[in-house]
């Protein structure tokens, strides 16, 4: 059994789900057999109301995270490089970014697939495994797919338009694999992931998931899925450039 | 910019103002970024936030000179439940500025448990992670916390309605 003065420094932590099991028990055959520990429980609940609905939550400024950005971005500057791939200051923000990211992955199943590829976009980041075949060369990259996929992904590069081709790979998005195209744009680094699909020709959906930019389109046989952490409306041109480049009447498959 | 929202609303929280939360969240990313290859796994946003609280307790010592850290876990009388009158309504869900009024004049340990727990929907061992306190400490701020609001939030704002 415990007593009112336990119950009473426990009864927020019971509210809250965060008392062991055992304590859990005994809280509550105390609370069964003590009116006045169970009016206790009522306002606990009752602030915890009062302080959820009342709107506490500050919104940072607009333009905080463009600030944090620059801000970070000028120590990694190579004046003041601090270990080896810091001299590569874009690729060390964003893999940093993305590694705050992961731990916030995975809420909700609707959104496992914008977490799979959000994921894979980091990964592609953080493990030095941007590319399998670097090159700007849409000639050698696309042949580099003969063979290893069952599909012919559209290979094009798009310098002159401000996303250069970087490199491709073989990745695998709801465990079958998928292409892989990375473009850079500026500072930002895009993965177009690319799959079969029956959907048949959508138009552009966008979303964001931690912070990352999405566009997602269909285009015939093909899914198209491109993350970056570019804005989105810089994303949805480069899926503008990829869909007019695709000629229209592109053989299927081979 | 990942968790910026849960950063900022924490320092400004810890900092009760704009202009040094804003400060405070800069300087923390830095120091984040700086720390990045020290970081040995676990919840990234915890890390971070660990960063902010640490950042804040700083700043507040260094710009404002106040104390932080000492002696809130023993701090003054809890409420006693027996004193508050039985018929006073808990005003909080009519009057938002009451309340974030009463969660500004909480002791600054206290203000961040409940912040972290209520507004950031942490849980206890990611609040003790944040504040590099143990557990019970985190369960008894919380407690301690709930109880001032709940005497802020009775006590009559110029009589009752």
């Amino acid at each position: 059994m415990i007593t009112c003065r336990e119950a009473s420094e426990w009864v927020s932590a019971y509210a809250d789900h965060e008392l062991d099991a055992v304590s859990s028990l005994q809280m509550e055959s105390h609370l069964a057999q003590c009116p006045r520990c169970r009016a206790a429980l009522e306002r606990v609940d009752a602030v915890r109301a009062a302080v959820g609905s009342a709107g506490l939550t500050y919104a940072p400024p607009a333009d905080l995270a463009s600030r944090v950005h620059a801000t970070v971005r000028r120590e990694a500057s190579p004046t003041r490089r601090r270990w080896e791939w810091a001299a590569l200051p874009g690729v060390a923000i964003a893999a940093m970014l993305a590694w705050l990211v992961v731990g916030n992955l995975g809420r909700g199943a609707e959104r496992r697939l914008v977490d799979e590829l959000v994921a894979g976009h980091v990964r592609s980041l953080m493990v030095d495994h941007l590319v399998d075949v670097a090159s700007t060369d849409q000639h050698t990259v696309r042949p580099w797919f003969n063979g290893k996929i069952d599909f012919a992904p559209p290979v094009a590069d798009f310098a002159a338009s401000g996303f250069a081709l970087v490199g491709g790979r073989m990745d695998y998005v709801e465990g079958r694999p998928a292409a892989a195209l990375v473009y850079r744009h500026q500072a930002h680094l895009v993965n177009l992931f690319i799959w079969p699909n029956r959907a048949g020709t959508t138009g552009l959906e966008t979303s964001t998931a931690d912070g990352y930019s999405l566009v997602h389109w269909n285009d015939r046989d093909l899914a198209y899925w491109a993350v970056s952490d570019l804005n989105l409306r810089d994303l949805a041109r480069l899926a503008d450039l990829v869909r007019d480049s695709r000629p229209r009447a592109a053989p299927a498959g081979e | 910019m990942p968790h910026l929202g849960a950063a900022y609303n924490l320092a400004r929280w810890l900092t009760r103002s704009e202009h040094d939360a804003d400060d405070v969240v800069q300087d923390a990313y830095l120091r984040a970024f700086r720390g990045f290859s020290g970081y040995r796994g676990g919840d990234a946003r915890t890390w971070l936030l660990r960063i902010v609280r640490n950042t804040s307790y700083t700043w507040l010592r260094q710009r404002r000179g106040e104390t932080v850290s000492e002696g809130a876990d023993e701090l003054g009388e809890l409420p006693d439940y027996d004193a508050v009158d039985p018929e006073a309504q808990l005003i909080g869900q009519a009057d938002a500025a009451r309340v974030r009024t009463a969660l500004d004049t909480l002791p600054v340990e206290l203000r961040e448990a409940v912040v972290l727990r209520e507004l950031e929907g942490l849980s206890y061992k990611e609040i003790a992670e944040v504040a590099d306190v143990p557990l019970g400490t985190v369960m008894s701020r919380l407690s301690r916390g709930r109880k001032y609001l709940e005497r802020a939030l009775r006590e009559p704002a110029g009589g009752r309605e």
